[in-house]
């Protein structure tokens, strides 16, 4: 029988479950989907609970002083009563449990407190700051994900050849390299050398935020941040990419005389980038690294940048609400890639 | 003919683990094998001549790198400073080599405590099983949910102690890593026959941990604390970077980088190519290094740890 004559190209066979997944089976499948989404969201909260518990002991066994903090110098001049009276508001002489169920309660109902190095409360600063960190941390995503995608393409489908040589090097040394290494490189390279590229900040200084002046100040962070980002990524699609490449499906496919790029990017890529997809979700903390270098070094004025400004002046509150946030980031991140892999690949079991 | 319709196992087949075992690195064919030496050569080959150079270079009439000279603040790369001189008017071929000193050193503590760390937990969390098993596991997840750098800078912030807080904060976020590694082993271990004909020798669980069980987990835990070199001279030159490491006399890479910053905006390029080029050399080089000596002990335990 002539494999080629075939009516239509039979799907590769582990993309898909064989036969039609047709209405109840899809439906069921939905709901099972929804149901590990929620249990892993439920897993979520004793892991919120736990890390912000870690953080507030943290803080409760800091030798830091807020009252003293709160008086800077004048501490040596401020009379005892009013010393007292402001270490009775900032509650700082409450049991530690009870200092915690407070900030706790505070955290459900939305109040997070008060920031200290920003003056304003904490909620306003994540308002303001959260856009503009979303926005650097999903374009160095994109550039991570689409470098990863063509040079991890490109290097399996000649594997030995120059490129794939070039390439490998390249990413084994970029592993070794600190975003900020790297961000002080482009500076030096493309804002100050070339003057293709303005060296900081979000706009240039006094002008609006438009589209062209964010836009152009976005891309040397958000390519910094991608290129370090992307050596993990692009060796993992090469690697994943060869090894679906000698399965059966792709020799099968092969076999049937399919054009070379059909074979790479319909059969051969589409099993590869199932763990991929896996690897971008778990890769969201080093994402939230690097962007917190990135940002300190381009002043963009994200709530990694905020964290550095917390951090130096030990503004508890915001850092505390930075930590959380981060950890439900790298959660969400995890729980998202799971459910895309559930969506993807019907024979992952949702029960685990 | 082959029947491309053949219905794959369903179910339980968790692709997020599926990994081509040893395809690549653990040396199948010739050229990979050399290219695996040659790493390794190369490797120590840099690591050596870091070491010379961080060791020897004061001895043979390197200056200072401590000593201000305001009369030649920034001058760029001259036979008298090999490497030019930063906003302070320091040596920097000399600063850059005490700093690489220092990084690594504390790099160093930081690797022993957190191997340390980690070797403790994961023992008693295999070798109790259960509950507390399961306990510390999820402390575990909720450490490692929390990006790394950012709980450093928490614990460096709260904590503004200079090098004890540095170690602290980065050996409190690296040793989850270890804890798994170490546990994995043990509960492997725990069913092996000669744990066996120890407790049916009598032995208390205590001595089993003491005599057996520990002992075999020591490759695997020096493994694990070379790995963790590199991450932890990453992490102090990040918080040093940051201005949250080392206090700023201490020469580390992380504050003469952090330095630098500045001065590279007015044009002065080499006070950060240097230092970040022997920052890089270093780390790949113990990398390197320690990949090669896992991939010939373990061939399996390829991508545990990862940076």
């Amino acid at each position: 029988m002539n494999l080629a004559d075939g009516p239509t190209p039979s799907p590769p066979a582990t993309a898909r479950q064989p036969g039609p997944l047709a209405g109840a089976g899809r439906r069921r499948r939905a709901r099972a989907v929804a149901a590990l989404a929620g249990r892993r969201l439920a897993f979520a909260v004793p892991v919120l609970v736990l890390v912000s518990a870690a953080v507030f002991a943290l803080g409760a066994a800091s030798p830091f002083d807020p009252v003293k903090q709160y008086y800077g110098n004048q501490i040596f001049t401020a009379s005892q009563s009013d010393v007292d009276r402001v270490r009775a508001e900032l509650g700082v002489d409450e049991p530690a449990l009870v200092q915690f169920g407070h900030w706790l309660g505070g955290l459900l109902t939305g109040d997070l407190g008060h920031s200290r190095s920003f003056r304003q409360p904490v909620t306003d600063v994540i308002g303001e700051r959260l856009p503009w960190t979303l926005l650097l941390m999903c374009s160095g995503l994109a550039v991570a994900v689409l470098l990863a995608l063509v040079l991890g393409t490109l290097a399996a489908r000649r594997q030995g050849g120059w490129l794939d040589r070039v390439v490998t090097a390249v990413g084994h040394a970029l592993e070794g390299i600190p975003p900020f290494v790297l961000a002080l490189g482009a500076i030096a390279v493309f804002a100050l050398t070339l003057r293709w590229l303005p060296v900081a900040g979000l706009t240039d200084a006094g002008q609006p935020a438009t589209f062209s002046q964010v836009t152009r100040h976005l891309v040397l962070p958000a390519s910094v941040l991608g290129v370090s980002q992307s050596p993990w990524l692009v060796l993992h699609v090469r690697q994943s990419l060869l090894s679906s490449l000698a399965e059966d499906h792709v020799a099968g496919a092969r076999a049937r005389g399919l054009a070379e790029w059909m074979v790479v990017l319909r059969h051969a890529l589409p099993t590869a980038l199932l763990p991929f997809v896996t690897l971008v979700g778990a890769r969201v903390p080093e994402l939230v690294t690097g962007a917190v270098l990135v940002e300190e070094v381009f002043s963009w004025p994200g709530l990694a940048s905020a964290v550095v400004k917390s951090a130096l002046s030990v503004d508890f509150p915001l850092l505390a609400a930075l930590t959380l946030l981060a950890t439900l980031a790298v959660l969400l991140g995890s729980l998202l890639a799971d459910v895309a892999v559930a969506l993807l690949d019907p024979r992952v079991a949702t029960d685990g | 003919m082959v029947d491309l319709a053949t219905p794959v196992t369903s179910g339980g087949a968790d692709t997020g683990d599926w990994q081509p075992v040893a395809r690549s690195r653990a040396g199948r064919s010739r050229a990979a094998r050399t290219a695996n030496r040659l790493r390794l050569v190369a490797g120590l080959a840099t690591l050596v001549l870091l070491t010379v150079g961080a060791v020897l270079l004061p001895w043979l009439g390197g200056l200072d790198e401590r000593l201000v000279d305001y009369g030649a603040v920034l001058r760029p790369p001259s036979p008298t400073h090999l490497f030019g001189t930063d906003e302070a008017g320091r040596d920097l071929l000399s600063r850059t080599f005490a700093g690489l000193r220092v990084s690594l050193l504390v790099a160093a503590l930081c690797a022993v405590v957190s191997t340390a760390l980690g070797a403790l937990v994961g023992t008693v969390s295999g070798a109790l099983g259960g509950w507390t098993d399961r306990l510390v596991m999820r402390c575990v997840d909720a450490v490692n949910a929390v990006p790394h750098l950012l709980l450093g800078i928490v614990i460096v912030a709260l904590y503004r102690g200079g090098l004890l807080a540095v170690v602290a904060s980065i050996a409190l976020t690296h040793w989850t890593t270890v804890a798994r590694i170490v546990r994995a082993e043990v509960l492997s271990l725990r069913q092996r026959p000669f744990i066996d004909a120890a407790i049916s020798g009598g032995a208390s669980r205590w001595r089993v941990v003491r005599r057996h069980l520990l002992p075999a987990i020591v490759p695997q835990a020096a493994i694990s604390a070379v790995l963790l070199l590199p991450h932890a001279v990453w992490h102090e030159t990040a918080l040093s970077f940051l201005g949250l490491g080392l206090p700023p006399h201490m020469a580390s890479i992380g504050n003469i980088l952090g330095d630098g910053r500045g001065s590279v905006l007015a044009g002065a390029w080499w006070t950060v190519v240097l230092p970040s080029v022997l920052l890089v050399a270093a780390t790949l080089a113990v990398s390197g290094i320690a990949s090669t000596w896992r991939d010939r002990l373990v061939p399996r335990r390829r991508s545990e740890l990862s940076l």
